[in-house]
């Protein structure tokens, strides 16, 4: 059961990719993309339940079963909220039928990397997913062919590619200090292993190369100084990608970093890994914090969002403790939600104002009501307002470093505060004043957004006890 | 291993040094596009040795990727980029190129102050042999920041790649050094198809990414 499982996941988008690059009409494409992204969410699902046995390649544990899934859920509502915003950009011309065979295609590969990247137990098996994974949202983000467009995905691709490189070195220096160990070959490969026995790894190859990883996983991740490839490859590709990206890739980049954070932590000879991530998490959430204050464009703003939630959320990993890395899988979780709901409205809101500059989009509340009242809803749950779950999250890392460190807890409140403020100062001017215009989106396109919100404010109220369970344990296992 | 193997794969990894500083002073993109070449070739020659030494057969295919597609396709196809895209007289530098070649300098000088004494463990065979692999990453890195255009920059990024799969080759009995190697193949035969593509499509005036800078969003 579990092995046909993960078979299926990988297979489901694989074959899927290689379908929807052949079939010519998009609505028909666009319909299975969405089953084909709901039969990977029902893998993952499954997955929970029933565990295959663990190979030299592939493994399913705690930690990436949580990974999974958020991905399959997030990777799910997208095709869905794609299905209706390919349909505009058709009807605008900005993109032609050919195109969106390419995009479907494209997306399911995606797919099939990032399930890939998650399920490897392989660290050289790792990179090549994540390697394929930025290659195929390269693509993605240039695919308008405007000249911002072409320069995101340039500037994607070549600090990308930088950042891939510096994680291949990192995975040959730890190859290097395993195989000395566990013997030449596949084995000094598979991460399970690694983790075990890594007490007698070389400490100093092991020092050198968490420095590599940090830096070469951390560009995809987003964190600053290796951010700036984000802000751009979110503002031009289509909306669709930049939720994607937010909701997923990210997360995928961080899960590696992670799996080499356990290893590096199994040896006590070595540099604690938990400090570099704290300093570059923290660099990431005050500088994202300062950059939200003059942005111009919708999605440019809510990349620099990302940037900040993503240092957060490495800040988390990196203190450590039962607590703190349980608040970094809930935010993980809740701002894979919440960005990526708030990309579907902004990637509506764009399409209907024509615009994607802040200063020409006022009173969404007014000229869409629904639409409007959801990205507020979407903004105050990101900023880390109560009741929805990004306030649990951040409440529960701010005590938990408050009894580590008082001064970083201050230091974390004053980056959390400074982010929140500018993100109301922006909101007030797009939401609310007066405006003529009345657009009507259909309901069912705001389901997944709906849907997203619905979640995020749930789990800021209640908190499943099975999920609870979950999360601490997956927890406990990252120390 | 006689003293005479390891010298001949210090040789030709040495070689790929030197070539990678060839690279960061070259002005003319013909002649950029020829060291870049022989770069590749003292890759491939280089892994070949590897595969010899390390009796393992599948590092051949990796050098024979080397050749063949990073000393052949690739130059060849970059040289009818420039050609069609009238950019083969010079090539704009950010840095000047003494300050560049101290620079350089001093990252080999980083590379073996960083590599020999964390490898101490390892044979003395495989601590030259990465202390080479990161002087040429590095190199390849400082040639990506001090060209502007696009064209240089993809060489820039596959020296450094070669420098990568230097390390990994020396790395003994790495498995999926063939894979890792057809996969980033891949990715440079995707960039290259692109720029040549956008060209085709006429949205790129100019490969110079000063130029393209121009079109950031918060330039609004």
């Amino acid at each position: 059961m579990g092995q046909l499982a993960l078979t299926a996941l990988l297979c489901t988008p694989a074959l899927g990719a290689v379908l929807l690059a052949a079939i010519p009409r998009y609505r028909l494409a666009a319909a299975l993309n969405v089953t084909l992204c709901a039969l990977t969410l029902s893998c993952a699902a499954a997955l929970y339940r029933h565990r295959p046995q663990p190979s030299l390649y592939l493994l399913v544990d705690d930690l990436n079963t949580v990974f999974l899934f958020v991905g399959a859920l997030v990777g799910f509502s997208t095709s869905v909220f794609s299905a209706g915003y390919i349909a505009h950009e058709l009807q605008t011309r900005r993109l032609k039928a050919r195109d969106l065979r390419f995009y479907h295609a494209m997306y399911q590969l995606l797919m099939f990397a990032m399930n890939l990247a998650l399920v490897s137990n392989n660290i050289g098996l790792m990179w090549v997913a994540i390697e394929l994974a930025t290659l195929t949202t390269v693509m993605m983000v240039g695919i308008y062919r405007t000249n911002a467009a072409l320069e995101a995905a340039w500037k994607y691709f070549i600090l990308g590619s930088v950042g891939i490189a510096l994680a291949l070195f990192g995975t040959i220096l730890v190859y290097l200090a395993a195989q000395e160990h566990l013997g030449q070959g596949m084995v000094a490969m598979a991460w399970d292993r690694l983790a075990v026995s890594s007490a007698s790894f070389d400490p100093s190859l092991l020092n050198l190369a968490f420095v590599f990883l940090l830096l070469g996983y951390g560009t995809k991740v987003g964190l600053v100084p290796v951010h700036a490839w984000l802000p751009d490859a979110h503002a031009e590709g289509p909306t669709p990608i930049s939720a994607v990206l937010s909701g997923l890739l990210l997360n995928v980049a961080l899960f590696a970093l992670l799996r080499f954070k356990l290893i590096i932590a199994g040896n006590p000879h070595v540099l604690a890994p938990g400090p570099m991530m704290v300093t570059m998490g923290f660099t990431s959430l005050l500088f994202a914090g300062f950059m939200l204050y003059r942005r111009r464009d919708i999605k440019r703003m809510f990349a620099y969002s990302s940037i900040e939630h993503m240092g957060i959320i490495t800040l988390a990993f990196g203190l450590g403790g039962p607590l703190a890395s349980f608040a970094g899988l809930l935010h993980m979780t809740m701002h894979s939600l919440t960005k990526s709901a708030i990309f579907f409205g902004v990637g509506y809101i764009s399409q209907l104002e024509g615009t994607q500059r802040t200063a020409d989009i006022r009173g969404l509340t007014h000229s869409q009501p629904l639409l409007g009242w959801l990205l507020v809803l979407g903004v105050v749950a990101i900023a880390g307002l109560p009741p929805f779950g990004i306030f649990t999250s951040e409440f529960l890392l701010v005590t938990s470093t408050f009894a580590r460190s008082p001064w970083l807890a201050i230091l974390l409140v004053a980056g959390l505060l400074i982010a929140f403020s500018a993100l109301a100062l922006r909101l007030q001017g797009l939401a609310f004043g007066d405006t003529e215009r009345r657009h009507l989106l259909p309901a069912w396109r705001l389901a997944p957004m709906t849907l997203h919100l619905l979640l995020v404010a749930a789990a800021g109220v209640y908190l499943p006890a099975p999920v609870v369970a979950w999360f601490r344990h997956v927890a406990g296992q990252l120390g | 291993m006689s003293p005479l193997d390891s010298d001949i794969a210090h040789l030709l990894a040495g070689s790929m040094v030197l070539l990678s500083f060839l690279l960061l002073y070259q002005d003319r993109m013909f002649a950029l596009l020829n060291v870049f070449a022989l770069h590749a070739y003292a890759l491939a020659c280089s892994v070949a040795w590897q595969a010899y030494l390390q009796r393992a057969p599948h590092l051949f295919i990796t050098a024979l990727i080397a050749l063949l597609f990073k000393g052949v396709i690739i130059p060849l196809a970059l040289r009818r980029i420039v050609v069609r895209l009238g950019i083969h007289r010079s090539i704009e530098t950010v840095v000047s190129v003494g300050p560049t070649m101290l620079f350089g300098i001093a990252l080999v000088g980083l590379s073996i102050v960083v590599m020999l004494p964390v490898t101490q463990a390892e044979g003395p065979f495989v601590r030259e042999d990465l202390a080479f692999a990161l002087s040429v990453l590095l190199l390849g890195f400082l040639m990506m920041v001090t060209r502007r255009n696009a064209v240089s920059q993809v060489i820039g990024f596959m020296s450094l790649e070669n420098g990568l799969v230097l390390a990994a080759s020396g790395a003994r009995g790495m498995p999926l050094v063939v894979e890792i190697s057809v996969g980033f193949s891949v990715l440079i035969a995707f960039i290259v198809i692109g720029i040549f593509l956008f060209r085709i499509r006429e949205r790129f005036d100019t490969v110079d990414l000063q130029a393209l800078d121009m079109s950031r969003g918060e330039a609004l």
